[in-house]
């Protein structure tokens, strides 16, 4: 296929060290109408400093509310191979494990029914198929779905959990992340692909404080693996690693709590004063090690700046045990949402809810307890005010 | 109440909106569910029946609704 449009705004993004988009885009342009004609429709949108997309509408898969977003050109004379360029989102599995016969499998479906171009993962955690036409999402679902393989959430409902990879490939992790991610999934297929709430709700969960998912930016609830009593520590190794570093002002120095003390030859921890940030131990990994009663710590309310600005989440249950069949959770997570249901406004995330109705009002009627560690940010006002009934007593 | 009945109560909810307010999926669950005295597990019920059936759809204007789909 020829090239059809001169691109000299799309162009300087194919320069410098990074991959570029624009550079997959016009090799899947080499035998995609759709692509090629999304090439001059986004130089287009560049050049003129507008968007000429549309969003939403009247698009999906019979009897799901999710998973499809629509997306129109509003000038599909001129751009006939995007007039529509919806996106499909496909949950992804735990851990984003694949085979790479799925991987060419999808590919091949999406060269048969979309642009060919992907985005694996989108920031939803999603594996993402952009650009496809009206009639072909209820084909390329019976092929997905045949597979055993279902579609992601969108619009006003569960979000595809995700989470890291966990015990997997990871020794540190304090929870099964992996299998918390996929039940989480199954319990909550209604809330997924039928969206029933005021806004959209994000799972993840990782394995460790570390939280290389980033939950607590981008999660309204982050499950981050967590564990209770003392830090191993194994002083021969802290030893070794003085030879190699400077103990004092990578490790003593940059704890958070200044919680650890070294003095050149054993390492002291006061664990009742360590916040579990993990620093220590992932800075060194063969002398600390996580305490051995393991679970998980739940926060709840970050989101990105979209009808608000951006939150982080803060916590609301210091210590749980993620064990199967997680009924503590899953009891939680329900009387959270019943809350929000009850409460919320048409687009409001539960965080917004919660600033706006007050962090005490939230435990009370959801019945959970007040703990010092529910602090919003670090040495900050923690959101407890006394209340009249407190002051006459 | 007989499932087919609570059907025609979403439906007829959900017309006599049309143009006028969209219905989310949980207005349609509280609103029903207070006018017939039924619980709101069985409105839900109902509901994804019609939404299964494509006689109401899921659609997206900022938010999630339930309409009617067009003709």
């Amino acid at each position: 296929m020829s090239k059809k449009y001169d691109t000299p705004l799309l162009d300087e993004l194919e320069k410098g060290a990074f991959p570029s988009f624009v550079k997959e885009i016009k090799l899947a342009a080499k035998h995609s109408d759709m692509a090629n004609d999304l090439l001059g429709h986004t130089e287009l949108c560049f050049k003129e400093r507008v968007t000429h997309w549309k969003h939403g509408g009247i698009v999906g898969v019979r009897g799901y509310g999710g998973g499809v977003i629509g997306r129109y050109s509003d000038i599909p004379d001129k751009f006939p191979g995007v007039a529509h360029f919806h996106t499909v989102r496909v949950n992804s599995p735990s851990g984003f494990y694949y085979s790479a016969a799925a991987l060419r499998d999808f590919c091949d479906l999406w060269d048969k029914y979309g642009s060919g171009l992907t985005n694996v993962h989108g920031s939803t955690g999603d594996l993402v198929f952009l650009g496809t036409k009206t009639e072909f999402l209820e084909p390329f679902f019976a092929e997905v779905s045949s597979r055993g393989w279902d579609l992601g959430g969108s619009g006003s409902a569960m979000r595809t959990p995700s989470g890291c990879l966990g015990m997997s490939r990871c020794e540190w992790a304090n929870i099964d992340a992996m299998a918390i991610t996929n039940d989480i999934t199954h319990h909550y297929q209604d809330e997924m692909h039928r969206p029933a709430f005021p806004y959209k709700f994000k799972f993840k969960v990782a394995g460790c404080p570390v939280d290389c998912i980033a939950s607590i930016a981008r999660a309204d609830m982050s499950v981050i693996g967590t564990w209770k009593g003392d830090i191993r520590i194994n002083q021969d190794e802290v030893a070794k690693y003085a030879k190699t570093m400077d103990i004092k002002a990578e490790i003593i120095d940059m704890c958070p709590t200044g919680c650890m003390q070294f003095d050149g030859k054993a390492m002291k921890i006061d664990n009742s004063n360590c916040n579990r940030c993990m620093h220590c131990i992932a800075k060194m990994t063969k002398a600390l090690r996580p305490g051995t009663e393991k679970g998980a710590t739940l926060l709840l309310g970050s989101k990105a700046p979209i009808v608000t600005g951006a939150l982080m989440s803060w916590v609301i249950v210091p210590f749980i045990k993620m064990e199967p069949p997680y009924d503590e959770f899953y009891d939680l997570i329900d009387k959270i949402w019943e809350w929000w249901d009850e409460n919320g406004k048409n687009r409001e995330r539960i965080g917004e809810l919660i600033e706006r109705l007050s962090f005490p009002r939230f435990l009370k009627e959801v019945g959970l307890d007040p703990h010092p560690a529910m602090i919003k940010e670090p040495r900050r006002d923690p959101f407890f005010f006394w209340s009249e009934e407190d002051i006459e007593r | 109440m007989e499932k087919e009945e609570l059907k025609k109560i979403i439906y007829e909810l959900v017309e006599a909106s049309t143009g006028k307010k969209k219905l989310k999926q949980t207005d349609i669950l509280k609103k029903v569910s207070a006018d017939q005295g039924v619980e709101k597990d069985e409105v839900k019920a109902a509901l994804r029946e019609l939404v299964d059936a494509n006689t109401l759809i899921f659609t997206y204007f900022g938010g999630s609704f339930i309409e009617i789909p067009p003709k």
